[in-house]
């Protein structure tokens, strides 16, 4: 984490272009493939979305309309009116936050706790419980969806919020990511407060809960994302329209005889805007997050 | 760091067992949760492969019939068979495109790296069943605008839904498309781990950008490359919101992959225990796959 990107580059790129044998200014001819690749690449990845976004201000009538042009010529937000308006889509978006938000507390709230019982006491049964989460892994829920389906509809949780919320508080990479990360945290510090008199569950909670902020808000923006992402899931569980979620809107639109676009693509653009905005918010805690912490070694 | 962090862990010879309160207390809720939605399912699941159970009413044990079904079943093989195929496909073009980027993005070469950081981040946001759209929307055969410019460039419309594998082809794109920005964030903080020095030595030594990425790059971030080979076969073996967007499993059943299956035989035609043993063979399958990799790794490692 010493490299911080932005600033030190320039002194970097000049410090390497002196220290270098090769003493010609070579710092702006050796940047020109790079960066062409880097932003070809870029292009690439980038042009699908803007294209499906100009797309989605174009009025309906103008999306098959030859020539296609890139920009709209008016410029209109009748795609998401229509969407917002037609297919619930307000309802939709409460219900998606409403699970979202709780689900991403719960998991951040349950991962911390086990993450820290599995780095920092040594019994047995806690190695063996490890074993069990990362099990987990392998037997994603898309894999069981019938017994599973049971499981919750014998628990009485069938078409309810809970049945969506409890089956996906669980997670290996939450669990993975507070382990490693409370694996680098000193034992002393546990100690000394362990001397102190302090008692285990309060040097938990006021002591290593504060610090593993960082981890929090990372783990936070991913299961967000994977909870509002989620599809297949919500759509078993839910069968009253007043509750379904966002995805499966969307999906019902896809899935209809004759596909109304515009409603589609203002729909779908409108679905993407939390993530966008959760992300530039909070940029730096996915970017910069050691999301390897929970995955490498 | 991560280094460090086994020392720590190391260095206390007798750890203290006498706690047995607090870690429990503190794994309690993750225990519940495991037996409720993950043992409990996967013990029914299990038993409910040997019968005829139909999600209602009373069933019957039928033995290995379900399996020995599974395996003379044309749907269920050519199912296996497009999940792999597109496992296959999907994993290295994402694996070589991410690590490409990842290299792009950490070179102090490259401008804008922080920019196109962003662009390159934006489509792992957006949901699978969004991405299928956005595909569909760019991929249309009558007024996609891939087929548009090919018509303008002086080519021919490609049949991009009514071709089975020019339609797998399109999914694949997409997914490694969507699956970028996350092996790209793993590949990143790898290479950001590996020690300058070692570059520093190389160049001295005269080696040049690709023989330092073959000699020192690519050995270093042998772990994490694992985990994204690992990650992405999983997530690659159970897509399923993609497909049923961008081409809904067709043209036709052509494009139905193993989830698709199992949802279809489980929930539309209620063949319970039926599709619970073709869940079986699919977690059969990543098993397999994940242990697969676990020995080529050890191997490396070991090398």
């Amino acid at each position: 984490m010493t490299t911080t990107d932005t600033p030190p580059k320039v002194d970097v790129d000049s410090v390497r272009a002196l220290s270098k044998r090769r003493p010609r200014s070579g710092g702006l001819r050796r940047a020109v493939p790079p960066t062409t690749l880097l932003w070809v690449l870029a292009a690439l990845y980038g042009l699908p979305v803007l294209w499906f976004v100009l797309s989605s201000f174009k009025p309906a009538g103008d999306l098959f309309s030859l020539p296609l042009t890139v920009l709209p010529h008016d410029p209109t937000l009748s795609g998401y009116t229509a969407a917002w308006d037609s297919a619930n889509f307000s309802q939709y978006f409460i219900n998606t936050t409403i699970v979202c938000v709780i689900t991403t507390i719960l998991t951040v709230g349950i991962s911390c706790c086990t993450g820290y019982a599995l780095a920092k006491y040594d019994n047995k049964w806690l190695k063996v419980f490890f074993l069990c989460i990362l099990a987990t892994t392998m037997l994603p829920s898309e894999v069981m969806l019938a017994p599973e389906f049971l499981v919750v509809r014998n628990l009485g949780l069938y078409n309810s919020f809970a049945g969506i919320i409890l089956p996906a508080v669980l997670t290996a990479t939450g669990c993975f990511m507070f382990r490693q990360f409370f694996l680098t945290v000193p034992d002393e510090l546990i100690e000394a407060a362990r001397i102190d008199g302090a008692r285990e569950l309060s040097i938990f909670l006021r002591i290593m809960v504060p610090i593993s902020r960082p981890i929090m808000l990372t783990l936070a923006i991913l299961s967000f994302q994977w909870r509002w992402n989620d599809y297949i899931w919500p759509l078993l569980m839910l069968n009253d329209p007043e509750k379904f979620t966002v995805q499966i809107g969307i999906q019902s639109l896809v899935g209809a005889q004759n596909i109304n676009w515009s409603v589609l693509l203002g729909g779908s653009v409108i679905s993407m805007i939390p993530l966008i905005l959760v992300f530039l918010v909070f940029q730096r805690y996915v970017m910069n997050a050691d999301i390897n912490a929970g995955l490498k070694d | 760091m991560t280094k460090r962090a086994s020392d720590v862990s190391a260095s206390p010879p007798r750890r203290r067992s006498k706690y047995t309160l607090a870690p429990l207390v503190l794994i309690t809720a993750n225990v519940v949760l495991f037996s409720l939605f993950f043992v409990w399912p996967a013990v029914i699941g299990l038993v409910y492969s040997f019968t005829n159970y139909t999600g209602v009413g009373a069933f019957q044990f039928v033995g290995l019939d379900n399996y020995q079904n599974l395996f003379g079943d044309s749907v269920f093989y050519d199912a296996l068979a497009r999940t792999l195929l597109y496992a296959v496909l999907v994993v290295p073009l994402n694996f070589v495109l991410s690590l490409l980027i990842a290299n792009l993005v950490v070179s102090k070469q490259a401008k804008g790296a922080s920019v196109a950081r962003v662009i390159f981040f934006v489509p792992w946001l957006i949901s699978p069943i969004v991405v299928g759209v956005l595909w569909r929307w760019l991929f249309g055969e009558n007024f996609g605008l891939i087929n548009y410019v090919i018509e303008k460039l002086g080519g021919s419309a490609i049949a991009w839904q009514s071709n089975a594998d020019l339609s797998l082809g399109v999914v694949v794109m997409a997914g490694a498309w969507w699956g970028t920005a996350f092996s790209m964030l793993l590949f990143i903080a790898a290479i950001k781990n590996v020690p300058t020095s070692y570059y520093e030595a190389a160049s001295l030594d005269g080696a040049g950008p690709w023989r330092q990425f073959i000699s020192i790059t690519l050995p270093s971030i042998a772990p994490t490359s694992f985990i994204v080979i690992l990650l992405n076969t999983i997530n690659a073996m159970k897509e399923y919101p993609l497909f049923l967007a961008l081409n809904n499993g067709g043209p036709g059943t052509s494009n139905n992959l193993l989830v698709q299956y199992i949802y279809q035989t489980g929930f539309k035609t209620g063949q319970i225990g039926y599709a619970s043993a073709a869940s079986f063979v699919l977690m059969l399958i990543l098993m397999a796959v994940a242990i697969i990799q676990l020995i080529a790794n050890r191997r490396m490692e070991n090398r």
